[in-house]
C-alpha cells in the first residue's frame, strides 16, 4: 500500500514533463525544421547549422542569423559565441562550416596547416565582415569632449599617468575643467579580442610605455580596475567616478568618447572614420587570392580615420565536400556581405558596415564557393 | 525510484512466502543498496581523476597559453590569494552574525515564533547564488559606495582602506555577498549545537540567578566552542568556491593586495573560471580545470577540517 | 564569574533584616524597550529632516543612540549586570535584523525590477531570432526542468539507497564510515568544480569544448546525490528500532521490511528532503555554464548539444554585451527570469515543508 504513496509522489511529475515536451514549442519558433539531406537546390536551402567564434561578434552575427532567415526561411542558424580560439578550432575539426574570428589564421600554433587541411588542401577562405571602432569612452565630471594623443593613452592604460589634470591630458584639452581626481582605468578582465586590438595598438604607437606588447588578457601589473565583458566595462565606466575605459563603439551608448590624435587631427570612433583603417591598410603577408586580411597601419596619419578598430574575419572553406554545406556557407555569406545584410548589422548591432570597394572584393571571393 | 517500487511477489502474507524468495530478494536489495554507495565513491574518484586528467596538459602551458603567466604556478597564486581573501572577509562578517543569528533563534524568541524566523533565514539559503550576483551588480554596489568613501576618508591610514574610492564592484563587496550567502549555513549549524547544549546546566544557571546572557556565557558557548568552530569552517568552504555571485559582482584585476575597496581587485579562481571559460579553447581549457583542481584541493581541505572538528565535539560532549 | 553569579544572595548589611527585606531589585518598566526605542529615533529624526539624511542613516543613528540609552538607564536602576544583559539582548537581536536586510532587499528588487518584465509572451517565447526588445524566457525554463528532472532521477535513487545501505546495512562497518566521510565531502564540493568534472568526463567523449545538456544533469547530481543522502540518513534514523524487529520477527524479509515498513514511515521526510535538493540545484548556475552552454533557441534533446537554462539566462542576459539602446531590455529580461526562478525555487521550498508536516510519520512522536 504505502509504495502506492511514492508511486503517486512522482507520476505526476514524470507526466507533466512528457505532457511538457511532447507537446508544446517556443510560439515565436517556426515549425520543426528537417535535417538537410544534402543536394538541396540554392534558393531553397533548409536546415539547422550551428556556426560559432569570437564574442565580439555576438551582436553582429545575431542581426545576420535573424536577418537570413528572411531570405532562406527554413535555415535556423545558431552563433555560438565561443570565442575567436574556440570557433577556429570548432571550424578545423568540422564543427562549424563557417566561423567567426577576430585575427587572421596564422601559422604560429599551426592553425593554418590544420584548416588548410580540412578545407581539402586549399587555403581557407578568409574575409572581414565588417569593422568595428573600439571607443575609448570616459565619464569625467564636467568633461564632455576629450581629445587624446596615442601616447598619452597609452600612458593612462600604464597606469604612468594617475590623475586627470596631468599636463600631458590638459596641453590637448585647453578648453575642458579638468578635476583634480585620480584616474579610474577600466579594462576588460577576460581575455578578448577587444584587448587584443587595443593593446596591439598600443604597442604599436607607444613601445616605451606599453611594454607588454598584443596581449589578450590584461596584464595585472599595469593596473586599473578589471570588468567583465563589453558590458561590464561599460557599466563599470558608467557606475564609477572619473573613469575611462575602452569599448566596442556600439555599445558606448550615452557615455561620451573621446577623439584620438592622428597625425595632426583628433579623431572620434564614427563608422565612416573606422572603416577607412582598412583602405589604408596593407594585407598581411600570407594573404592568397582568397584572403582579404589585413595588418592594421596604425602609423596612418590619413585625415579623418579611426585606427583603433576591431576587425572581423570569417572563415569558410574554397570548397565543400557536403552540397548542402556548401550552398549554406555561400548563402550566409552573401547575405552578411550584401547591403541589405551589413546595413541590417549596421541598425541592429551598431556595427560599421565595409567599405564598398572591400565588400565587392569579398562577395567575389564568396562566389567561387563550391562543392566537391 | 524503480528499485524501490519494485514488487515481484504479489502482495499476500509475508509469512507464507517462500523463504527463498525473501533471501533472493535480499540479496538483490542489498546489492543495490551497496551498489549506489558504490557509484557515490566512484563519483567522487571520477571527480579527482577527470580533473587530474584534465589538469596534465597544464603543466607546461606558459605565455599566451597560460593567459600571459610564466607558468601555471604564477597564474593561480593570485587567484587562490583572492579566493581565500573573499572567503575571510566573508567569514569575518558572517561568523558574528550567525552566532547572533543561531542564538535569536535557539534561546531569545520565543519558541513558536523561532521556527518561524529559522526558515526565513532557510530562505537566504534558498535564494539562487546567481540572483545574488545580479542583486550585487545592479543594485548593492550603488549603496556600499558612500559607505566606501566614509572608510576611506577616515579609516583611509589602514591598508585595507587605502582607495581611491572608484567603484562599488570591490572584493569588499564580494565578501559581503560571500557572507550573506554563508550566513544561513553557518546559522543552521550553530542553532543545532546551541540545541544540544545540556538543558540542566542553563536551568541551574538561570535559578541561581543568571542573566540569560551570562548563562548563555556560561552553560552554552562552552559546550558549544568547537560546533562554531566546525560551523565557520564549513561556511568557509561554502564561501570559496561560490562563483557566479562573485563573478557578476566583482571587477577583478588578479593582483594581490589587501587594499579592499579600490578599483584593482584580486580575482578568485572559480569566478575567473566562469568569467573565462567562454572564450576558452585549447591549453586554456586545461590551464581553467587546473585552477579548478588546486580549488577542490583547498575546499576538501578545509571541509575535512571542519567535519573532524566537529566529530571530536560530538565525541567530547 | 562565580562571584557575579553569588551576587543576588549577598544580602546588603544596611538592611535592617528583621523589617524588610527586598526580594526583587527595582527593574525597569516592561514599556522600557519600547519606550527607549521610540525617544532614540526620535532624537535621530531631528536632525534626520534637518539635514535629509538618507533613510538608512536615520536608521544608523536612532539605533547607536539606542544602544546607548537603554543599557544606561537600565546601568542606574537595575545595575550592571542587567544592563550587559540588555546591552546583549539588543545585539543579538540586532543580528537578526540585519541578516534579514538582504533577503528583504533581494526580494523587493528582485519583484520592483522583474515583475515589468513577465507577460503571456514571456512565458511562451524563446529568444530565438530576437534581437532587442520582446520574446522570452521559456526555451530556458524548459531547459531547466529537463537537467533538474532529469539530474532528479539520477540522484534520488542513488541517494535513497545509499541511504538505506548507510543505516541499514552498514551498521558502521569500514565501507560505511568510508561512505559517510565521502558523502560529507562531496557537500562541499564547489558547484564550478562539479561543472569541471562533468566538461573533463564529455572532453574526453565527445572531444573539445562539448555542450550537452546530459553532462549538466550529471554535473548537478554529484551536488544533489549528498544531500539526499544527509537528509534520507537522518530521516531512516528516526524509524523506531520497534518496527523494523516487529516486522521481521513476523519472518518478513529484511528488503520487504525496508521497503514496506522502514521507508514508508520515512517517506515524509525523505519527498521534503528530496524537494530541497532540488531547490538548492535548481538555481545552479556555474556547471550549467560550463557543460550545457547557452543557447536562443529551444533545445528538448538532453542528448545534443547547447541547452539553456534560467540560472544560466540571467548571468548571460546581464552580461552580454549589445546594442547601447538593447541593453536595457536584456537587463529588465534578466531580472525577470530571476523573479520566475526565485518563484520557482522558493514555491519548491514550501511544497518541502507541506509534504513534510503531511507525510510526517504518525508513530507517536
Amino acid at each position: 500500500m504505502k509504495t502506492h504513496t511514492i508511486r503517486r509522489a512522482v507520476l505526476p511529475g514524470v507526466a507533466a514533463l512528457a505532457l511538457a515536451l511532447s507537446a508544446c514549442s517556443a510560439s515565436n519558433e517556426g515549425g520543426d525544421a528537417e535535417e538537410s539531406t544534402g543536394g538541396v537546390e540554392a534558393g531553397s536551402l533548409s536546415g539547422q547549422y550551428t556556426i560559432g567564434g569570437a564574442s565580439s561578434q555576438e551582436a553582429a552575427q545575431l542581426a545576420w542569423t535573424t536577418g537570413f532567415t528572411e531570405v532562406q526561411p527554413d535555415v535556423t542558424m545558431t552563433y555560438e559565441p565561443v570565442g575567436s580560439g574556440g570557433g577556429r578550432e570548432n571550424f578545423i575539426a568540422g564543427g562549424y562550416i563557417v566561423a567567426g574570428s577576430d585575427s587572421y589564421l596564422t601559422d604560429d600554433e599551426g592553425e593554418l596547416t590544420d584548416a588548410t587541411e580540412r578545407c581539402g588542401g586549399d587555403a581557407p577562405i578568409q574575409i572581414p565582415n565588417y569593422v568595428s571602432p573600439i571607443a575609448v569612452i570616459f565619464n569625467v565630471d564636467g568633461v564632455d569632449e576629450l581629445n587624446l594623443t596615442p601616447e598619452t593613452l597609452g600612458a593612462i592604460f600604464a597606469g604612468d599617468i594617475t590623475e586627470w589634470n596631468d599636463p600631458a591630458i590638459a596641453e590637448t584639452n585647453a578648453d575642458a575643467d579638468l578635476p583634480d581626481a585620480p584616474i579610474n582605468a577600466v579594462h576588460r578582465s577576460d581575455e578578448s579580442g577587444t584587448t587584443g586590438n587595443f593593446t596591439n595598438y598600443l604597442s604599436v604607437r607607444t613601445p616605451d610605455t606599453w611594454t607588454a606588447g598584443e596581449v589578450e588578457t590584461w596584464p595585472s601589473e599595469f593596473g586599473g580596475e578589471g570588468a567583465q565583458g563589453t558590458s561590464g566595462v561599460v557599466s563599470a565606466v558608467t557606475d564609477g567616478q572619473n573613469a575611462i575605459g575602452y569599448a566596442d563603439a556600439s555599445q558606448a551608448g550615452d557615455l561620451a568618447v573621446a577623439n584620438i590624435g592622428v597625425g595632426d587631427e583628433f579623431v572620434g570612433p564614427t563608422p565612416e572614420a573606422a572603416a577607412n583603417i582598412l583602405e589604408v591598410s596593407p594585407q598581411a603577408d600570407n594573404a592568397g587570392e582568397q584572403q582579404l586580411i589585413f595588418d592594421l597601419d596604425y602609423n596612418t596619419e590619413e585625415s579623418g580615420t579611426y585606427p583603433i578598430v576591431l576587425t572581423s574575419y570569417m572563415l569558410a572553406c574554397p570548397s565543400y565536400e557536403d552540397q548542402a554545406e556548401a550552398d549554406v556557407a555561400k548563402a550566409y555569406l552573401s547575405y552578411i556581405l550584401s547591403d541589405e545584410g551589413q546595413d541590417f548589422a549596421a541598425s541592429e548591432a551598431g556595427s560599421a558596415p565595409l567599405a564598398d570597394s572591400l565588400q565587392e572584393e569579398a562577395l567575389a571571393i564568396v562566389e567561387t564557393i563550391s562543392a566537391g | 525510484m524503480s528499485t524501490i517500487q519494485a514488487d515481484p511477489a504479489p502482495p499476500s502474507d509475508p509469512l507464507q512466502e517462500e523463504g527463498s524468495t525473501g533471501r533472493a530478494g535480499d540479496s538483490i536489495f542489498r546489492g543495490l543498496a551497496t551498489g549506489a554507495g558504490m557509484i557515490i565513491m566512484l563519483a567522487l574518484a571520477g571527480v579527482a581523476i577527470f580533473l587530474v586528467l584534465q589538469s596534465i596538459p597544464a603543466l607546461g602551458a606558459s605565455g599566451e597559453q597560460a593567459y600571459g603567466a610564466d607558468n601555471i604556478v604564477v597564474y593561480i597564486w593570485p587567484l587562490l590569494f583572492g579566493t581565500v581573501l573573499a572567503a575571510v572577509i566573508a567569514l569575518v562578517i558572517a561568523a558574528p552574525l550567525s552566532i547572533g543569528v543561531a542564538l535569536v533563534i535557539s534561546h531569545y524568541a520565543p519558541r513558536r515564533i523561532a521556527r518561524l524566523l529559522g526558515y526565513l533565514i532557510d530562505l537566504l539559503a534558498a535564494v539562487p547564488s546567481v540572483v545574488y550576483g545580479l542583486w550585487g551588480r545592479e543594485t548593492l554596489q550603488g549603496w556600499v559606495f558612500p559607505i566606501y568613501d566614509w572608510l576611506h576618508d577616515n579609516l583611509g591610514f589602514l591598508p585595507f582602506f587605502e582607495g581611491p574610492v572608484t567603484t562599488g564592484r570591490t572584493i569588499l563587496t564580494a565578501g559581503v555577498v560571500l557572507a550573506v550567502m554563508a550566513l544561513p549555513i553557518i546559522t543552521a549549524l550553530c542553532r543545532e549545537v546551541f540545541l544540544q547544549t545540556p538543558v540542566m546546566h542553563q536551568e541551574a544557571a538561570l535559578a541561581l540567578g543568571a542573566t540569560r546572557w551570562e548563562m548563555i556565557r556560561m552553560a552554552v558557548f562552552p559546550y558549544a566552542r568547537s560546533g562554531i568552530t566546525s560551523a565557520v569552517m564549513l561556511g568557509l568552504g561554502r564561501a570559496l568556491g561560490e562563483t557566479m555571485a562573485v563573478a557578476l559582482v566583482l571587477s577583478a584585476s588578479g593582483i594581490v593586495t589587501f587594499n579592499l575597496i579600490s578599483s584593482q581587485n584580486p580575482s578568485t579562481i572559480a569566478a575567473n573560471i566562469a568569467l573565462n571559460y567562454a572564450n576558452a579553447s585549447g591549453t586554456k581549457v586545461n590551464v581553467l580545470i587546473a585552477g579548478g583542481l588546486v580549488l577542490f584541493l583547498v575546499t576538501f581541505a578545509v571541509n575535512f577540517l571542519g567535519r573532524y572538528l566537529a566529530a571530536r565535539g560530538r565525541a567530547k560532549a | 564569574m562565580t562571584d557575579t553569579l553569588h551576587e543576588p544572595f549577598h544580602t546588603d548589611p544596611s538592611t535592617d533584616l528583621s523589617t524588610h527585606v527586598p526580594l526583587t531589585k527595582p527593574q525597569l518598566p516592561s514599556i522600557a524597550t519600547t519606550l527607549a526605542a521610540a525617544v532614540s529615533w526620535g532624537l535621530a529624526g531631528l536632525p534626520a529632516l534637518l539635514l535629509s539624511w538618507p533613510i538608512a542613516g536615520w536608521v544608523v543613528v536612532g539605533w547607536i543612540l539606542f544602544v546607548l540609552a537603554l543599557p544606561t538607564w537600565s546601568g542606574l536602576i537595575e545595575g550592571g549586570r542587567k544592563a550587559v544583559d540588555r546591552l546583549v539582548t539588543i545585539l543579538v537581536w540586532s543580528t537578526f535584523a540585519l541578516a534579514m536586510l538582504p533577503l528583504v532587499a533581494v526580494i523587493y528588487t528582485v519583484v520592483e525590477r522583474g515583475a515589468g518584465a513577465l507577460s503571456v509572451e514571456f512565458f511562451t517565447a524563446s529568444q530565438q531570432g530576437v534581437l532587442g526588445e520582446g520574446g522570452g524566457i521559456y526555451h530556458a525554463i524548459m531547459g531547466t526542468l529537463i537537467i533538474t528532472v532529469i539530474a532528479s532521477v539520477i540522484s534520488i535513487p542513488i541517494g535513497i539507497m545509499a541511504a538505506v545501505y548507510l543505516v541499514e546495512y552498514g551498521k558502521n562497518n569500514r565501507l560505511s564510515r568510508t561512505l559517510t566521510f565521502l558523502v560529507d565531502v562531496m557537500t562541499g564540493i564547489p558547484s564550478i568544480v562539479a561543472g569541471l568534472f562533468a566538461l573533463a568526463l564529455f572532453t574526453l567523449l565527445l572531444g573539445p569544448l562539448p555542450r550537452i545538456a546530459i553532462g549538466g544533469s550529471i554535473a548537478l547530481s554529484v551536488l544533489m546525490i549528498p544531500i539526499v543522502v544527509r537528509s534520507t540518513e537522518e530521516m531512516l534514523k528516526l524509524v523506531p528500532e520497534e518496527l523494523r524487529e516487529g516486522a521481521l520477527a513476523l519472518g518478513v524479509p529484511k528488503w520487504r521490511t525496508i521497503t514496506k515498513v522502514v521507508l514508508p514511515t520515512a517517506l515524509g521526510g525523505i519527498v521534503t528532503g528530496a524537494t530541497l535538493a532540488v531547490a538548492r540545484v535548481a538555481g545552479e548556475t556555474a556547471p550549467l555554464l560550463l557543460i550545457a552552454g547557452t543557447l536562443r533557441g529551444t533545445n528538448f534533446n538532453p542528448f545534443d548539444g547547447a541547452m539553456q537554462t534560467l540560472p544560466v539566462l540571467i548571468f548571460g542576459e546581464a552580461t552580454r554585451g549589445g546594442l547601447a539602446e538593447y541593453v536595457p531590455f536584456q537587463i529588465e529580461r534578466a531580472w525577470g527570469a530571476a523573479l520566475v526562478l526565485i518563484m520557482i525555487v522558493m514555491l519548491l521550498n514550501l511544497l518541502a515543508r507541506v509534504v513534510g508536516s503531511l507525510f510526517s510519520p504518525k508513530t507517536g512522536r
